[in-house]
């Protein structure tokens, strides 16, 4: 149990006054932004909702949102049963464990603009190891530049090489927290390799799931640096995600207002998301 | 069995590929690349990695990237261990609420806060310097550090703080003397989750510097887009970023799971 004290705010103060500057200050600048119209010269006049409506109507805005839905969507169908299946086939001591772990948890420490100039290299048609693989010894026809196919299966596949391993730790730490006796147990009663999966190893990796899945969402959901440097939202507006579009606005554009009103719908469904998956997974547990 | 460790082993392969590829390519001259296709180097040089040693501009990305870095890291540790303490031992007023508001700003989108964070710093003059970045860097890495440090703080046991305080230690010497050592791991992984996401961020990195400390990511898109794409030198910039990370993702090899778990396993 732990003990009722007020004076724990001054313990929290710092944080609170950092975390505020950054975060608080910025927003109100997005909120101002998103009720006004400028014309430059910091003249501003009150413009009411009509960005919001603006924005929720325009088909750019859905069109974004739909790639971005499907983007988060593929992201999470793919790392997260991948990662909990490398995480299952992964020793559990030995020497193979430290190497394991520092080389699948290497590209997560790459800086996101690098991650996107790798993959360019790496997928150049004539001189790229995969494109050259694809083209000259495969005889399958790519081109990130030229076909939106390719361009979706190369982020996506750049998504799964840079983050599945965040899946692999997460459900190994799960994993290895399970005491041999559970095992031994389940031996005696002649348990199928399913049925330790499915009562034994996933409700322990359940905790861990949550964060993953967490986690996975919030960041393929505001992925901005990496396909951006890959495709730049190409081929045409192919791989437009949601941030490359609204940077485009506010950045490219200078369109403050609908680009203030996009961020703020944006981080809404961010938000909105993130506490539903939150409360579905924390739901199950409290029934069981 | 065997099959078994081909599943990890094929996908450290997967992931060792692109790295390879990176590498391999900064060690090839430019006529070798534009030539075609070749699996390994065949004339080696280590031209593209001189000039980023003797051109300010390059190693100055290095530096002031590691400058900025380092300041997030001791910033938000350092105020997030009192925080994360109060959190892991007391009960107060708004707790629950404080903590699932810092989660919301790990939600947000770095591009939402790119313009907004430009006026702020511009407007507080710290526009273009390194605790700018820093600073700004707190917003989604302090809320992580306190995250972590309260998921290893609460596995240690309150009668660890009881007993000292009934042998008569003092708040501030308890925690450094007994405390701290006793959670020594968590600090570590909230350090290098700290360094992780600092040193991988480029938008507001970018957004926020100009001159004084462009951060490397900044130096490498320079050059992608006015020096007419020199692949080689890209490639010798790219594989130098990987090194840091590389370096002390070693030192926290065996807490990096419990880390990503948020201290909670």
């Amino acid at each position: 149990m732990k003990t009722q004290n007020q004076r724990a705010w001054l313990f929290v103060t710092p944080v609170l006054f950092l975390v505020a500057f950054n975060a608080l200050i910025p927003m109100m600048t997005v909120v101002n932004y998103s009720v006004q119209e400028t014309f430059g010269d910091n003249l501003f006049f009150w413009q009411g909702l009509d960005w919001f409506e603006q924005v929720l109507k325009s088909e750019r805005f859905h069109n974004a949102l739909g790639r971005q839905f499907f983007f988060t969507f593929m992201i999470l169908i793919i790392e997260v049963p991948l990662g909990i299946a490398i995480a299952l086939a992964m020793p559990k001591k030995g020497p193979w464990v430290p190497f394991c772990l520092v080389t699948m948890a290497l590209p997560m420490l790459i800086p996101w603009n690098v991650v996107g100039a790798m993959w360019n290299i790496f997928t150049l048609p004539d001189i790229g190891l995969l494109g050259y693989t694809m083209n000259h010894v495969l005889g399958i026809s790519y081109d990130m530049t030229q076909d939106p196919v390719a361009a979706w299966v190369t982020i996506i596949v750049m998504d799964v090489w840079h983050w599945t391993s965040l899946v692999v730790l997460l459900a190994y730490a799960g994993l290895v927290s399970i005491p041999n006796a559970y095992y031994q147990a389940a031996e005696i009663d002649g348990a199928s390799n399913w049925a330790v999966f499915r009562f034994i190893q996933l409700p322990k990796m359940k905790t861990v799931l949550t964060i993953a899945v967490l986690l996975r969402f919030m960041d393929s959901f505001n992925i901005y640096t990496e396909p951006f440097v890959l495709t730049g939202g190409g081929p045409g507006n192919s791989t437009t995600l949601l941030s490359i579009d609204l940077v485009k606005i506010a950045l490219g554009q200078f369109d403050l207002g609908p680009a203030a009103a996009m961020s703020l719908i944006y981080f809404a469904i961010t938000l909105f998301a993130s506490w539903l998956f939150y409360t579905l997974m924390t739901l199950n547990d409290n029934k069981s | 069995m065997r099959m078994k460790s081909l599943v990890p082993a094929l996908y450290i392969l997967f992931l060792m590929l692109p790295i390879y590829w990176l590498v391999a390519m900064s060690f090839k001259t430019t006529n070798e690349i534009l030539a075609g296709f070749t699996l390994f180097p065949q004339t080696w040089t280590l031209a593209n990695y001189i000039e980023i040693f003797t051109d300010p501009t390059w190693y100055w990305g290095y530096i002031n990237s590691i400058i900025y870095v380092t300041l997030n890291t001791v910033i938000s540790v350092l105020v997030a261990l009192p925080a994360a303490y109060a959190f892991s031992r007391y009960s107060f007023v708004g707790d629950k609420q404080l903590f699932f508001w810092l989660l919301t700003n790990r939600m947000a989108p770095a591009a939402v806060f790119a313009l907004p964070f430009f006026q702020l710093y511009s407007a507080v003059g710290l526009f273009d310097t390194h605790i700018a970045v820093a600073l700004a860097h707190c917003l989604f890495n302090i809320p992580l550090a306190v995250w972590i440090l309260e998921g290893f703080m609460s596995g240690v046991p309150k009668e660890l703080d009881e007993t000292a305080y009934v042998d008569g230690y003092s708040f501030p010497r308890f925690f450094a003397t007994i405390f701290l050592p006793a959670i020594k791991s968590g600090v570590g992984v909230a350090a290098f989750f700290c360094f992780m996401f600092s040193w991988v961020e480029m938008l507001l990195s970018k957004t926020l510097t100009a001159v004084e400390a462009k951060p490397i990511a900044a130096v490498m898109t320079r050059t992608a887009s006015s020096a007419g794409y020199e692949l080689g030198l890209l490639a010798a910039a790219g594989t130098l970023t990987i090194i840091p990370g590389a370096i002390v993702i070693y030192f926290v090899r065996n807490y990096i799971a419990k880390g990503f778990a948020l201290g909670r396993v």
